[in-house]
């Protein structure tokens, strides 16, 4: 197990050993929780301090600190108490859950959970200074349930911030193909970004979709956004265009940039079928050619 | 000629012939549907044929070979073909497949395919006959 120190964190009592307990020691647990009740008040008043001179949590206020560090110091003493971390995990990952969108990063929450860990060895080492053997004991029955403590939190901490991360994919994902209908049966869809295989199997799907709920006949797809394509990728697209011609609807690919088009000539995809125009004023006035749109400005003489 | 419950109906619009699949067809009961349908076009003297897919789900290997063989039929006997109704899902596995209607128009929805038919026969079929 790693336990992190911050820079001005100087506990002494603590190691990173976990060694084996035994029976005689799960004895002294109860002892060490109701010292750790019994001066709850000062140790987390001690603990806050500790917080605030290291500069951590900046972004919560006084009242939140207070409210914060007392579940977080009842929930700790919870679980050396049971050892049972399924309670800590829970809370772990509903605190993060309200402190994540302001800001907190990893090394605040690991810091936090070490300080207290060690603010509390301090009290023990305090009190049972008089008797090393039992000082010992003590800290050899804290040590692991401390630990597991401060990874259990770390974890659940990291876990939320990822599952966040996921969720926030998930939605640039689905906002990032855009399927925009410009006229009636035309569909434009510009692409943006990166174009991985998901996305790439997003694209095709809203694509079918929209040929579908639209009623298209022509589709432009713009990949002037694109910085770069791979084989599979390129291939799926011509799949996608064949598809679409299998739906009725003319697929027209705009803004292919120099490095994709020589790309897609150097793996040697089949590119003959595909309808490529260079950019997507071309291609908009090739769709509306071939949907029998004439555009007219209005300032000219009435059109044909 | 069909068994009932009915599988497929062909119907006859003006100088074409709609023909639809209502369920999921096996390989002998496509080639009833061939038969049927290339049978109704000398009848009808039909002009088109619009094959309307749209309750299908799957369209396999035999399936597409059979819309082609139809499609390379009724050109035979005088009539253009269009296939339609094909679902997203069933274009994308048919492209997966590296299935294709060959030289078969395909259109959206049976609008579409009518759409394109009177198109091509307001051209060169106008006295053609």
């Amino acid at each position: 197990m790693t336990t992190r120190e911050d820079g001005d964190v100087t506990g002494s009592a603590t190691t990173d050993s976990a060694p084996v307990r035994t029976t005689e020691e799960e004895g002294l647990l109860p002892q060490l929780v109701a010292h750790l009740r019994e001066h709850r008040t000062r140790l987390r008043e001690e603990w806050v301090g500790r917080i605030n001179g290291a500069h951590l949590l900046q972004a919560m206020t006084a009242s939140e600190m207070v409210a914060e560090t007392t579940s977080v110091y009842d929930n700790y003493v919870e679980v050396l108490e049971t050892g049972s971390v399924e309670e800590l995990q829970h809370y772990a990952r509903d605190l993060s859950e309200r402190i994540i969108p302001r800001g907190v990063e990893t090394h605040e929450v690991v810091g936090i959970v070490l300080l207290l860990r060690d603010v509390l060895a301090r009290s023990l080492f305090e009190k049972y200074q008089g008797d090393m053997h039992v000082l010992n004991r003590v800290l050899d029955a804290y040590e692991p349930a401390a630990n597991r403590i401060a990874n259990t939190v770390a974890v659940s901490f990291v876990d939320e911030r990822e599952r966040v991360i996921r969720q926030q994919q998930d939605s640039i994902r689905e906002l990032s193909t855009p399927v925009l209908p410009v006229r009636e049966r035309l569909l434009i869809l510009p692409i943006i970004g990166v174009l991985d295989r998901e996305r790439a199997r997003q694209l095709t799907e809203q694509l079918l979709t929209g040929i579908r709920t639209h009623r298209a006949k022509v589709v432009v797809v713009d990949i002037t956004g694109v910085p770069d394509v791979d084989e599979a990728v390129a291939n799926h697209l011509v799949q996608t265009v064949d598809a679409s011609r299998l739906m009725g609807a003319s697929v027209i690919i705009t803004g292919l940039s120099p490095e994709i088009a020589q790309t897609l000539v150097t793996i040697g995809v089949d590119l003959s079928k595909m309808d490529t125009i260079g950019d997507l004023q071309g291609g908009l006035e090739e769709a509306e050619r071939l949907l029998g749109f004439t555009v007219t400005r209005g300032g000219e003489a009435g059109g044909p | 000629m069909t068994s009932s419950p009915r599988l497929f109906s062909i119907l006859r619009q003006g100088t074409c012939l709609i023909a639809s699949i209502h369920t999921a067809l096996d390989d002998s009961q496509l080639m009833v549907f061939q038969r049927d349908l290339v049978e109704r076009i000398g009848r009808d003297r039909a002009r088109g044929v619009v094959i309307d897919v749209a309750a299908l789900d799957v369209l396999d290997s035999f399936a597409t070979r059979t819309l082609r063989d139809i499609a390379e039929m009724a050109r035979l006997r005088g009539a253009a073909t269009v296939i339609v109704g094909i679902q997203p899902e069933v274009a994308f596995t048919m492209v997966r497949l590296g299935l294709h209607t060959g030289a078969v128009s395909t259109a959206l929805d049976l609008e579409e395919g009518l759409a394109v038919l009177g198109g091509r026969l307001a051209g060169p079929a106008v006295g053609g006959r």
